[in-house]
């Protein structure tokens, strides 16, 4: 069953008199369950292309159905919502709040879907048991690995059960160990039957999907 | 969102930075502080002239010279008519409904051997003063008809006075240097405070005519009317006005009833209330944009918390509240500690001389610094709601 379909998705940017094609007619089908990583020179287009699937911005044409509902026309507070209940982000740079518990980082999504307090700790506490991270719930940002950092926003991605985890390059910011274990976590996801699109650099990350996208000058090739 | 969790959220953020939030806060507690308090003086004067106003008795009239709340002659200073004439015309013409006195009044320095009373008060009164005006004396007696009409030399002193002339020792049957001249001490009288800062117990009352002959003075500063039938104030008020009238015309004085003095009070006071009340608001001005401030730089250090978030799922309208709340709680808080701050310190002067605070300046003030917070708040509140996530979340 298809996820994500994307039919002859441009994007262009409008910056002033500049006017820049960042995505040429994509067309790509994400099937639910399926880990693929997109990879690409930088600059060819990898985060524009995840930020559309992510409902984070629109094309300027082609049409973008997530779980068979056509997103042309949502709006902003309909997206924000869809965000919130399928999908999950992880960013390169962690994003996670400072002085903030990894608890209440995690559980920080819940917070827009209306779930009560004292759920949200339990379901961030299970989001970060699946992360390995069960013994670190009050620590802060400042106390964790960079690579526990973005197990912690791997939780958080995971916390409201999402259909499907978008990662911008997830190891860029770490090394290769840390960057391994990460793999590890996103395979066992994979396994339970989650839907992973990641972007990557590194064809050693990139090897752990089962579906490479190759991205060139905003085209599939 | 739920409002709970958005407050929530909001003292979270607030305590995140307990100092910058104190701070931000500070314009809004100075604000609402000296609102309260100045309110609390002004109303607290009002309530003590009142009072005192009243204390003296209902059933007084005064004539003053001039027209009071009338068009003033060009050169705003207008002469004084007012002389001992128009006082007898009146005692004549309203005997048996009031009686009358006569005033004149001069600051003198007092002296008893070596020890000096300087900027006395010499009151120049009638013997009938005692009657219209409730004084009391503490001891001796007031002077009489005789020693007006001989235009004796004796004085009834109050308590400052007698405490800064007889420090030890008994001011009665003593002899007292006025302003040069002799004068015999044959009343004391009772404590009566201060008001507007002028203590009205540095004071000596000596007969009208002794004042008059002393000093040179011709002309009266007040007649006061003391209405025997409380109910015939508006009368005698009345025929008053006429006898005056038949020497002076109708610029020269004015002749004043306790409700009308009251009534000019709460005019000054209410403008005394309106003026300091609007600094005082400017000052909660400067405090909301200290808070706009504030937010405005708040909403641009967690830009990339605010993309965060959207992208997890906050509407628009999450954000907005947010910020919205934490300039509301930051701006109510302010209000709350300058209410507490305001009435603690309006009680303390309250020691001093009287203030009240009423209800309404506290609502008022806790209002309006709430409002200066959703004022001063949408602004950066609606700036962040609008923030473009892809944009905030890679902001540095
Ligand atoms: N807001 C924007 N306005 C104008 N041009 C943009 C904007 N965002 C991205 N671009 C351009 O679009 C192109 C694709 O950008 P994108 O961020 O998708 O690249 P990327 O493949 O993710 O690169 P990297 O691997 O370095 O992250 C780039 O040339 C970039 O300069
Ligand atoms: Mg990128």
């Amino acid at each position: 069953m298809t996820l994500v379909k994307l039919s002859k998705i441009n994007k262009i940017y409008n910056s002033g008199e500049i006017k820049f094609q960042a995505l040429k007619n994509i067309n790509l089908d994400i099937k639910k369950g399926e880990f693929a990583a997109i990879v690409g020179a930088s600059g060819s287009g990898k985060s524009t292309l995840m930020n559309i699937i992510g409902l984070l911005d629109k094309p300027t044409t082609g049409l973008y159905e997530l779980d068979g509902q056509n997103t042309s026309r949502l709006k902003e507070d309909n997206s924000a919502r869809i965000r919130n209940k399928k999908i999950g982000f992880v960013f390169q740079s962690f994003n996670l709040l400072p002085r903030t518990s990894a608890l209440d980082n995690v559980a920080m999504p819940l917070i827009y879907a209306g779930v009560s307090e004292s759920e949200r700790k339990d379901m961030a506490k299970k989001a970060l048991e699946q992360v390995g991270l069960d013994d670190k719930l009050n620590s802060r940002p400042s106390q964790l690995s960079g690579g526990q950092q973005q197990r912690v926003a791997i939780a958080r991605a995971l916390v409201n059960n999402p259909e499907i985890i978008l990662a911008d390059e997830p190891t860029g910011n770490l090394d290769s160990k840390s960057g391994q274990e990460i793999m590890k976590i996103f395979q066992e996801l994979h396994n339970q039957g989650k839907t992973i699109v990641m972007i990557t650099h590194e064809a050693d990350i990139a090897k752990n999907a089962e579906r490479v996208v190759k991205i060139m000058d905003g085209e599939i090739t | 969102m739920e409002i709970v969790q958005t407050i929530k959220s909001a003292f979270t953020a607030i305590l995140a930075n307990k100092v910058r939030s104190f701070l931000t806060t500070l314009g809004i507690v100075i604000g609402v502080t000296s609102v309260i308090l100045l309110i609390a003086v002004v109303s607290g004067l009002q309530t003590f002239i009142t009072t005192q106003i009243q204390g003296l008795g209902s059933n007084l009239l005064f004539v003053i010279p001039g027209r009071v709340g009338g068009a003033r002659s060009p050169g705003g200073i207008q002469e004084n008519k007012l002389v001992y004439q128009d006082a007898l015309n009146l005692k004549m013409k309203l005997a048996g409904e009031a009686e009358i006195s006569g005033a004149v009044q001069k600051n003198a320095t007092l002296q008893f051997k070596n020890k000096n009373d300087k900027g006395a008060a010499v009151f120049g009164v009638e013997a009938t003063y005692p009657k219209i005006i409730s004084i009391k004396l503490s001891g001796g007696r007031f002077f009489r008809e005789v020693d007006q009409q001989a235009a004796r030399r004796v004085a009834v002193i109050g308590q400052t006075v007698k405490n800064n002339l007889f420090a030890q020792g008994q001011p009665l049957n003593q002899s007292v240097d006025v302003a040069g001249q002799k004068y015999t001490v044959i009343g004391i009288l009772e404590p009566r405070g201060s008001i507007f800062g002028i203590d009205q117990d540095n004071s000596i009352y000596v007969p009208i005519t002794t004042a008059q002959r002393q000093f040179g003075i011709d002309r009266l500063n007040t007649i006061y009317i003391g209405v025997n039938n409380p109910g015939n104030v508006a009368g005698v008020q009345k025929k008053a006005i006429a006898i005056l009238k038949k020497r002076l015309t109708e610029d020269d004085f004015t002749v004043q009833s306790q409700e009308q003095t009251l009534s000019t009070i709460s005019q000054i006071t209410g403008v005394l209330t309106a003026a300091l009340g609007g600094i005082a608001a400017i000052s909660l001005l400067v405090g909301g944009i200290g808070i706009m401030n504030i937010m405005l730089v708040s909403v641009t250090e967690r830009t990339r918390e605010i993309g965060l978030r959207k992208a997890v799922g906050a509407r628009p309208s999450d954000i907005r509240n947010q910020f919205l709340v934490e300039a509301i709680i930051l701006s109510g808080f302010g209000g709350i500690i300058g209410i507490v701050l305001g009435v603690g310190i309006s009680l303390i002067v309250g020691r001093f001389f009287t203030t009240t605070v009423p209800w309404w300046s506290v609502l008022l003030s806790f209002g309006f610094s709430t409002l200066v917070g959703i004022i001063f708040g949408v602004t950066p509140a609606i700036r962040a709601a609008r923030l473009d996530p892809i944009q905030a979340l890679r902001y540095e």
